[in-house]
């Protein structure tokens, strides 16, 4: 007889998705054999099975990701978003004529996209920005952007505080690509300023878009620009972390030539080219060659693309929620302590109980005394339209006649 | 496999001479399945944690049970007839080991209650079990409600407890249904018939299907609960466990050799029960259900489900306390408080729907 007890796993990693055999002992109960077990490995108890248990939950579940990309008009945005998904997200988009610029503010725009691959959900929500950088006076343009990006955060803290936390939608962004220009000389003041206001509440990763403007040695003197103004302003970009010792040295060759390729300069295509004898691939095509999306020397699409995706997603949820939320949190609450509340604190008997008193943060009073004089508004109207329904029922039956139905 | 996208077209202003975004054609892979390697790999580095309470009278196989499970000593047994005086409370003690299997560390902790169930009077004497698990709870809720919170809240809430019933072949004793009533409505409980190589196969259906009966009878809902079936795979399979709860188990941590295997298993003069047998006990299933298939399940049920019961019980005391602008303080939670059970949510459900098979 077969020993069904036993876990096939263990060190296989990229097994099949779908639900294994978790629970053998039971079908080989239900099959009706009856017979001994087999040889079984004493040591082995089965837990080196929990990464599998943990990953079924998640292909259940599915993941979630807001990207946000910001810069510029003109600097392929759009176009790379499109590449590094596969998605039509910008299928009906019109660009804006010059005229309807001027008077153009920055808006936030989101779009969702479902993507499936092998099994696995991902929800990504693109968050744009378009209107940056577009007026004549910019200043503050990026003002909306935080602003944006902390009502993510303070939705999903007074969603975590509330008291129904069965379903809290993860809206906050857990990415920004920054877009440069390739025709500067490096980061300008818009780019700087732009990154100062949001290097603390999100994680940036610069890239250069429409890079196939830029010689081999250009590129290079550009990163390295962009690479020492960035250390010159302390702005805080995504911080790889860092490999362990323990992985391969294939691995870690690739990690180490990730890292030095930040700033990434991209170029994205939404066209195919099929070359003579090649097999298709995305590229640009000009009259003296062929720019090639996915390769490695032309320029840094796969690398960003394995970044973002393949290797650091999870990493960058991870960052977003126990960094960057958690800062913003405390700053929350601690600015919500200060105000006076220690002296009320003291005023009231029953409050002077221990030192393990732990301040609850609701939402902040006037907001729930909004919301309950909201509320008392809508019980109010609710019943006055009961009133008017029941005067009219009655009205109806003034005319003799008895009705049960009440 | 074709990749699917689906993306709801943004609305659209009518500017005909305008350039437009030429569309993009479908092709190659973005890669996504790599994110489930880039989960496993930060769980190996992370390691888990599970923490296990064994509920029982003295004498019916706990600590063996618990060593049997781990394949390790994680308990230390004690022989029937030595002198281990029976406390006169019932004191709760946890033990903590780190075991490690094929690269994947586990933080196992196992909280024994000598003394449960030993008294003359038992009455209430499932508190201190209740009030350790609140305590758990409490603790956990304080953590998160810091304003600097740690990254990795240290989890010693409860994720299981292994209820003992003694093999009397009959059913639930008054005692059992008292406390499983209450602890089922706090923690995961998981019932199992100690001993049970005292009982013959025979026996041990009619004790099951008794006690399977009590329970139905008296709103008693063990994991795996019916309403948090998430989708018919997991249905079919929770149906089929619940069939065979309370599982009949025997714990071992002696090796004999039978037909030239090593075999963990109890040696008597008419034969050797071999604990990993299927056509023995069940322990293989009991194993099975709390390490290799549900062992996070259980930690999600007990994350979702109790931990937030209890929140919303606290968060909503705490109301009564007069507020500053913006602030409540949640004081620490009485006695009374910590002993009293859950609120009786599963047990509602389970009642509406009774023509269902167990």
């Amino acid at each position: 007889a077969t020993e069904g007890l036993g876990i096939e796993v263990c060190g296989e990693w990229r097994a099949s998705y779908t639900p294994s055999p978790l629970f053998a002992a039971l079908n080989f109960l239900i099959a009706g054999a009856t017979t001994a077990s087999g040889a079984m490995d004493k040591e082995y108890v089965g837990f080196a099975a929990l990464p599998n248990q943990l990953h079924r939950k998640s292909v259940k579940k599915g993941f979630d990701f807001t990207l946000m990309v910001a810069g510029e008009s003109g600097l392929g945005k759009s176009t790379l978003i499109n590449s590094l998904f596969l998605t039509n997200l910008y299928e009906d988009r019109q660009v804006p004529e010059a005229s309807a610029r001027l008077t153009q503010t920055l808006t936030i725009e989101r779009r969702g996209v479902e993507i499936e691959e092998g099994g696995i959900k991902v929800k990504l929500t693109l968050v744009d920005t378009p209107g940056f950088g577009d007026s004549v006076d910019c200043s503050d343009c990026w003002l909306p952007v935080v602003r944006f990006i902390e009502e993510q955060f303070e939705q999903y803290l007074r969603d975590e505080s509330g008291l129904n936390r069965k379903n809290i939608q993860d809206s906050r962004v857990h990415c920004c690509l920054y877009f440069i220009s390739p025709f500067g000389r490096g980061l300008r003041p818009l780019d700087v300023a732009f990154l100062r206001a949001v290097h603390e509440k999100v994680n940036i990763i610069p890239v250069i878009g429409k890079a196939d403007a830029l010689m081999p040695k250009e590129t290079q003197a550009l990163k390295q620009k962009i690479r020492d103004q960035l250390r010159e302003e302390e702005i805080n970009i995504y911080q790889f972390p860092e490999c362990d010792s323990d992985e391969d040295e294939d691995f870690k060759r690739q990690d180490a030539e990730m890292k030095e390729s930040i700033p990434f300069a991209v170029v994205g295509s939404c066209e195919v080219v099929r070359d003579g004898g090649n097999r298709p691939m995305r590229g640009r095509r000009y009259s003296w060659g062929t720019v090639e999306v996915e390769n490695p020397h032309h320029c840094d699409f796969l690398n960003l693309r394995r970044m973002l995706v393949q290797t650091h997603l999870q990493d960058l949820k991870e960052v977003t929620h126990d960094v960057l939320y958690e800062g913003y949190r405390a700053r929350c609450l601690q600015s919500l302590a200060r105000p006076g509340a220690r002296d009320r604190a003291s005023r009231s008997k029953l409050s002077r109980q221990s030192a393990t008193e732990i301040p609850l943060p609701m939402l902040p009073l006037a907001e729930t005394e909004k919301l309950i004089r909201e509320k008392d508004e809508e019980l109010r109207r609710m019943q006055e339209m009961l009133e008017k329904m029941q005067a009219q029922m009655q009205q109806s039956q003034a005319p003799g006649e008895q009705s049960d139905a009440l | 496999m074709d990749p699917l996208r689906r993306s709801p077209s943004p609305c659209s202003s009518s500017r005909p001479s305008s350039p437009r975004t030429p569309p993009c054609e479908m092709f190659g892979r973005v890669g996504i399945e790599a994110v489930l390697d880039q989960m496993k790999i930060k769980a190996m580095k992370m390691g888990f944690e599970f923490n296990i309470m064994v509920v029982g009278q003295s004498g019916l196989g706990k600590s063996t049970m618990m060593n049997t499970l781990f394949k390790s000593k994680v308990w230390k047994t004690t022989l029937p007839g030595s002198v281990v005086p029976i406390p006169q409370t019932l004191q709760l003690h946890s033990v903590t080991h780190v075991i490690e299997e094929k690269g994947v560390k586990l933080k196992l902790t196992v909280t024994d209650t000598p003394g449960f169930g030993d008294q003359i009077n038992n009455d209430r004497c499932w508190d201190p079990i209740l009030g350790y698990i609140n305590e758990q709870y409490e603790r956990y809720l304080q953590e998160e409600l810091l304003i600097t919170r740690q990254r990795h809240i240290p989890d010693t809430r409860v994720h299981c407890c292994v209820y003992f019933v003694p093999p009397t072949g009959h059913c639930l004793r008054p005692l059992d249904i008292e406390c499983l009533q209450r602890l089922c409505r706090t923690v995961n409980v998981v019932p199992v018939i100690a001993r049970a190589d005292s009982l013959t196969i025979e026996e041990r259906e009619a004790f099951r299907r008794r006690i399977q009966q009590n329970m139905r009878a008296h709103c008693i809902d063990v994991y795996p609960q019916k309403c948090f079936d998430e989708d018919i795979n997991d249905k079919i399979l929770n149906s089929k466990i619940r069939d065979r709860i309370p599982f009949a188990v025997v714990g071992a941590d002696r090796e004999h050799l039978v037909d030239g295997r090593c075999v963990l298993g109890r040696k008597t003069k008419w034969g050797i029960i071999e604990v990993e047998n299927m056509a023995h006990c069940e322990f293989p299933l009991l194993r099975d259900l709390l390490i290799r298939s549900h062992l996070q399940d259980l930690k999600d049920v007990t994350h979702n489900v109790h931990y937030e019961n209890y929140r919303v019980i606290r968060l909503n005391e705490s109301h009564l306390l007069p507020r500053g602008p913006g602030w409540v303080n949640l004081a620490p939670a009485s006695p009374g408080q910590l002993t009293t059970p859950g609120p009786s949510k599963t047990c509602r459900r389970a009642r509406e729907d009774p023509e269902d098979g167990f």
